[in-house]
């Protein structure tokens, strides 16, 4: 069984809670006395049926005042797949939350109402699914049993969307109109909506191929530390931990080690369980090479015909997501991988609209939520790809070092 | 070609075994908040996995309220010894004694809250600057709000709604002096990943996760186990019920369910087929709507 991580954002409006609560339900993953505690919720605040978004809304803050203020994460299961749900708030402000729940998403879900069509919100998702990487973004257009189940009305909000799309650095676009309120092509088939051949929203969830949205290619094992036992039986073992970031390592590989410069070979890839004959992304192994060689955290084991850039002067889309806007000449923390080093922001080339993508380059204020291409400078070189070929060697924060606050997130160019 | 996938629970494995290195690798002092029950134990199995051939690099730290089950401790005990680990106890009675918490009063007493008081004077004791704990997302709708690697101020609390960001695989261990973390590496599984796992790896767990027969009384609508630390009531009867625990906490507060399930295989199916949350046999859970969120502001687990 394979894991899925899916990301939805939208507000109340577009039935998104509903469509969360009914993947939930018709797969069995909400409980009894689940059910019954949103239920008393939902009498005592007043409301006439069950409110399923009190099952999403975790905080008290949420729920007394309706609104999603954070990322939450839900968990289902079907017998072809596991499923994590990054539920994220669509409100305006909440640009920070779309952007951390699509950090790891495999997926995301968008919602259209069929009524509206295409609209800003749907636009500011498709954007940020788009910036982040998403490989895959499945348009549900919601609410067909308020447009008499019209494959006219249908029809022309995926026209509409496909030409906004066009401009969207997307590989995988799917649509599929359902009623989240009735359950039509949510888990099961609509019987009011013939004319659509394409799968249901659960034979998407459950079928979409996945097993290529890691870089198998381009080999990166970032060091988070080294083990040394000490102890008789493992008197001389030293083995670098970490987690691959991409590609296929074997026993026998001649490596480089980054930035020193040494070569070596895999001696082993060492596990619990025994040694393995390959490890890929995202598996957590420990490797031992054939010479003694000095390896740390933060430095990086690759092929020798297939490396990373290392730059000091990094091209940067950023999005800030902190209260107090970037200050020129602060220096900040800023991670990568496994390393750390100290940045500041040297130049803001634009802001980007992440309405309508427009590129502003005479507006530099940066706040919350907004978005916008930097050039960074870093202490230390980063050993680093684009965003585009691997999002674990392409991703920085950065720290603000008074605060000790997550201030920006950063996909290099 | 072979094909480059992992099963879900191989994928959550590799995920939890990161945060556990970042955590070691990012912290001075960081510990393990030991509970004896299945998700801190999974936890303490990951971290084997994570630093083999080496031994845990982390003690061990148990919140001893004095109200546990024998089996528990005895498990605690005989694991503490196999990973050569160092085991640290906080002793809620110590904190009773010495004035800084007081005992509850009432039909349905327990230690639950006070453990906070406990868990963090242990922490300030110790100088921990990161606590790793075995809660899942999937448990409790605050807890599904929760961070990896979630921040305390100096007093301990939690503030939900002014959550770090926590983006990719980039994980913010930054903290000034006196503050510290929680960390969750298993955030992601549900209670079916758990046992599944423990099924395919063959961990040990303690025996009352298995049916048994107990004598229980019958108390807001669970099987609660009869023991030196509760007051029975007139109206209410002792009887001897064949039953397992789904959760284990304080012998006062964990209601176990009927069960004939004496095998991993049979906790598997009838996890698969349960309709109620693992929690829901909690007493310290069913105060109010909000009591894990209350609890977990002031610094519980």
């Amino acid at each position: 069984m394979e894991l899925l991580r899916f990301t939805t954002a939208g507000s109340v409006d577009d039935g998104k809670s509903t469509l969360i609560g009914r993947l939930l339900y018709d797969s069995k993953s909400i409980f009894e006395d689940q059910l019954e505690q949103v239920k008393q919720s939902s009498e005592r605040k007043g409301l006439e049926g069950t409110d399923l978004a009190l099952l999403t809304d975790g905080l008290k803050d949420e729920r007394e005042q309706g609104i999603t203020i954070d990322v939450a994460y839900r968990y289902f299961a079907t017998p072809k797949r596991k499923f994590i749900i990054a539920d994220t708030p669509g409100h305006i402000q909440y640009t920070r939350n779309m952007v951390t729940g699509a950090s790891t998403a495999n997926l995301a879900l968008i919602l259209v109402d069929a009524r509206h069509g295409v609209v800003e919100q749907t636009r500011r998702h498709s954007i940020i699914a788009s910036l982040l990487q998403i490989p895959h973004l499945v348009v549900c257009i919601n609410k067909m049993d308020l447009v008499d189940h019209s494959q006219e009305a249908y029809d022309t909000i995926v026209a509409d969307y496909e030409d906004f799309a066009s401009k969207l650095d997307v590989k995988d676009v799917r649509f599929v109109p359902i009623s989240a309120l009735n359950g039509d092509n949510v888990v099961n088939r609509s019987t009011t909506m013939d004319w659509y051949e394409g799968s249901t929203l659960m034979y998407t969830l459950e079928h979409i191929h996945i097993g290529s949205d890691h870089n198998h290619i381009d080999c990166r094992f970032p060091v988070q530390t080294v083990i040394r036992p000490k102890t008789d039986a493992f008197h001389d073992f030293r083995g670098y931990a970490g987690r691959i970031a991409g590609g296929v390592f074997k026993p026998g590989d001649d490596i480089l080690v980054l930035p020193s410069g040494f070569t070596s070979k895999i001696k082993s890839i060492e596990t619990l369980d025994g040694p393995i004959d390959e490890a890929f992304a995202p598996m957590s192994v420990t490797m031992t090479l054939e010479d003694d060689v000095d390896v740390g955290r933060g430095d990086m084991l690759v092929r020798a015909n297939n490396q990373p850039k290392q730059i000091q002067d990094v091209d940067v889309m950023l999005c800030w997501l902190n209260s107090d806007g970037p200050k020129p000449r602060m220096k900040y923390t800023l991670k990568h991988t496994t390393s750390e080093v100290k940045t500041i922001i040297r130049e803001i080339r634009y802001k980007l609209d992440v309405n309508t993508l427009h590129r502003n380059e005479a507006d530099k204020e940066v706040g919350m939520n907004e978005i916008c291409r930097v050039k960074l400078r870093t202490t230390k070189p980063l050993l680093a790809d684009s965003y585009r070929k691997n999002r674990n060697t392409g991703s920085v924060i950065l720290i603000d070092e008074g605060t000790n606050e997550t201030v920006a997130a950063g996909m290099i160019i | 070609m072979s094909s480059y996938n992992l099963t879900h629970i191989k994928e959550l494995e590799a995920e939890s075994i990161y945060v556990i290195r970042e955590v070691f690798a990012q912290f001075e002092n960081p510990a393990i908040l030991f509970s004896g029950g299945k998700d801190s134990i999974v936890l303490t199995h990951l971290a084997r996995k994570a630093f083999h051939p080496a031994k845990v690099p982390f003690p061990l730290v148990h919140i001893d309220t004095g109200h546990n089950f024998p089996e528990t401790m005895k498990f605690r005990d005989d694991l503490v010894e196999k990973l050569g680990a160092r085991l640290i106890v906080g002793s809620v009675q110590n904190s009773i004694d010495n004035g800084m918490a007081a005992e509850e009063k009432g039909r349905n007493a327990n230690r639950n809250a006070i453990q906070t008081v406990t868990l963090l004077d242990t922490i300030a004791e110790n100088k921990f600057d990161a606590c790793m704990g075995g809660a899942r997302r999937d448990e409790e709708k605050a807890r599904a709000k929760e961070r990896f690697f979630s921040h305390r101020d100096e007093f301990g609390q939690w503030d939900p709604k002014n959550q770090r960001p926590e983006l990719w695989n980039l994980f913010n261990a930054k903290h000034h002096h006196g503050e510290h973390f929680r960390v969750f590496p298993i955030s992601n599984w549900t209670e079916m990943d758990i046992w599944q796992y423990i099924l395919s790896e063959k961990i040990d767990i303690p025996s009352l996760y298995f049916a048994h027969e107990r004598e229980v009384i019958r108390r807001s609508d669970t099987w609660l186990p009869v023991s030196d630390f509760i007051q029975i009531q007139d109206n209410e009867e002792i009887v001897t019920k064949k039953i397992r625990f789904r959760t284990l906490g304080d012998i006062t507060i964990t209601g176990g369910d009927e069960s004939d399930a004496d095998t991993l295989k049979k906790i598997v199916e009838e996890v698969a087929s349960a309709r109620q949350t693992e929690r829901g046999n909690r007493e310290d859970d069913k105060r109010s709507e909000t009591s894990m969120e209350d609890r977990k502001k002031e610094g519980y687990f």
